[in-house]
């Protein structure tokens, strides 16, 4: 991809993961947050966490199904972006809703397996966002830094979760995330599975592995 | 993969203040032209409420302030029109509150159908400040216009079999646009909606047949044209939009215990001292206020409701 090209993708990918936020604080200078404001940054900056977290974890897919690669530039760019959202949803948890009630927090954190796994979700996050820089990934080396960055899957599943157990019955919008993350986690696991099955045969047959492994990440 | 989403806000939720404060006068001024039943200007077609006259109850009152009206109406937990806050409002127009029959049925003595102008005019109307408390963990105070459901309850002379009277909300896919089945529906509860009530809960004085709020007729999103309130029992349990009152011997199952037994007990009273199981009902966030207060118990009305939970396990009959 040309660099004019490489710009422009990620200028739009920046617009559109800052059109969120910027929507929320417009509505919150225009006093337009709702009856119930908190809840409702609450849950737009939650739903966005999960919405840039799948869009993330659907890089690889498309590059396995389609063979293409363009899009792998946008995994750094998509994951921190999926990191900040969740702080600032743990934010407005923190400072807004429970006023750093400590002690609440941290009895909810224990009792509440909703707020658990949502707590899991964002502390995996952290070492991701912290590797996230070219230096970070030279020091770990390919290898390790691809296995550290394999635990957004963990994070992804335990993010669904903290959703689905909070919803309420009769919502659609856990089952749809859901089923997203479980068929992004699909392809993958295929992937895995037919390629260790093509190198059995092509071991059978006594060739050499004619698989290519390409570079980048989970 | 494409993944499908919902817009982030409707577009009627960015309409520019001033724009959406006139809309009667643009809905007036295009009355020519036929608008579509779209999601943008569905909210704007909603007739303005007609005033319903009604003597301010002097015993039944919460001195709290009333939450304000547009909080009211805008934010509402009413799934037959949709599972979002701000859906009842998008489509309240889609709803016909007239012509309305509540069917009253079961073990009584004097089954009949009431036609919604007649059950209007039955009984003196009363305003009535309520406390309610949802069991997502806010709550808001609204000055209702109904009466006594006892008033009617007694006028049709239930049988010494009827144990607990059971609320049919009305099912009507074209009206709900929620009810309807579509490619996504994973997960709906169970319509029509069913609500229920203890003979003797449903007796009480608290309980009120509602058909207003605010000195108006009861907006769609709230429950047009009659619902029930009763304010010491989590807000779900108090049925919208009712076409059918039965009396029966069994308890009804609702449908909100169908959904989730372990979660929505059929007693379902204002309880800080029991938890949902997902989420604590120690402290509710009422709607208006910044900081989150401490639920009390029934709400507030343990001095009048107290006596009919006597002796009970309120952790089990949760």
């Amino acid at each position: 991809m040309s660099r004019s090209a490489r710009v422009a993708l990620k200028s739009v990918v920046w617009a559109a993961c800052l059109l969120p936020l910027l929507m929320l604080l417009l509505k919150f200078w225009a006093d337009d947050l709702g009856a119930n404001p908190i809840s409702y940054a609450t849950n737009v900056l939650g739903d966005t966490t999960l919405r840039i977290l799948l869009a993330s974890l659907t890089l690889t897919p498309l590059r396995l199904l389609f063979g293409i690669s363009w899009q792998m530039s946008l995994r750094r760019l998509l994951g921190l972006f999926a990191f900040s959202y969740a702080v600032l949803h743990f934010t407005v948890w923190v400072v807004v809703d429970q006023i750093f009630n400590w002690p609440g927090m941290l009895a909810d954190i224990r009792k509440r397996p909703y707020i658990t796994v949502g707590m899991l979700a964002l502390t995996l996050l952290v070492p991701l966002a912290a590797t996230s820089t070219t230096r970070m990934v030279k020091r770990l080396g390919g290898l390790n830094w691809r296995r550290l960055h394999r635990l957004v899957y963990v994070a992804g599943v335990a993010a669904i979760l903290h959703f689905s157990w909070l919803a309420k019955k009769g919502r659609n919008d856990p089952y749809l995330y859901a089923t997203i993350l479980a068929a992004l986690l699909g392809v993958r696991g295929w992937h895995r599975v037919a390629r260790a099955l093509g190198k059995r045969r092509v071991v059978a047959l006594g060739a050499p592995s004619t698989q290519k492994r390409v570079a980048g990440a989970p | 993969m494409l993944i499908k989403r919902r817009p982030d806000i409707a577009s009627s939720e960015i309409t520019a203040r001033g724009l959406y404060l006139s809309r009667r006068a643009f809905i007036a001024g295009s009355a020519a032209l036929t608008l579509g039943p779209s999601r943008a200007t569905a909210a704007a077609e909603t007739p303005p409420a007609e005033p319903l006259a009604a003597k301010p109850s002097p015993t039944f009152r919460v001195d709290d302030p009333p939450t304000k009206f547009e909080s009211v109406t805008t934010y509402n937990n009413f799934y037959e029109f949709g599972v979002d806050k701000a859906d009842p409002s998008i489509y309240a127009a889609s709803l016909r509150p007239r012509p309305w029959t509540v069917r009253v049925e079961g073990l009584c003595a004097r089954p009949k159908t009431y036609d919604l102008d007649e059950l209007l005019r039955l009984f003196p109307l009363e305003e009535r400040v309520y406390r309610l408390r949802c069991v997502e963990g806010w709550s808001m105070v609204i000055p209702w216009i109904g009466f006594p459901l006892a008033s009617l309850i007694k006028r049709v002379e239930p049988t010494g079999k009827a144990r607990f009277v059971e609320f049919t909300t009305l099912y009507d896919p074209a009206q709900f646009p929620g009810q309807k089945k579509n490619l996504i529906s994973f997960s709906s509860l169970e319509w029509p909606y069913a609500e229920g009530l203890r003979l003797d809960e449903a007796l009480h004085p608290l309980t009120l047949l509602t058909f207003g709020m605010y000195g108006r007729v009861l907006p769609n999103q709230n429950g047009a044209p009659v619902r029930v309130v009763v304010p010491w029992k989590y807000g779900f349990k108090s049925a919208k939009s009712i076409v059918r009152i039965r009396f029966v011997t069994e308890r009804p199952q609702t449908t909100w215990e169908k959904a989730a037994p372990n979660e929505y007990g059929f007693y379902s009273n204002v309880n800080p001292t029991v938890d949902h199981p997902r989420w604590s009902q120690a402290t509710e966030r009422r709607i208006g206020d910044f900081r989150r207060r401490p639920t009390l118990m029934f709400n507030g009305y343990a001095d009048q409701v107290g006596s009919l939970y006597a002796g009970m396990d309120l952790r089990k009959d949760f």
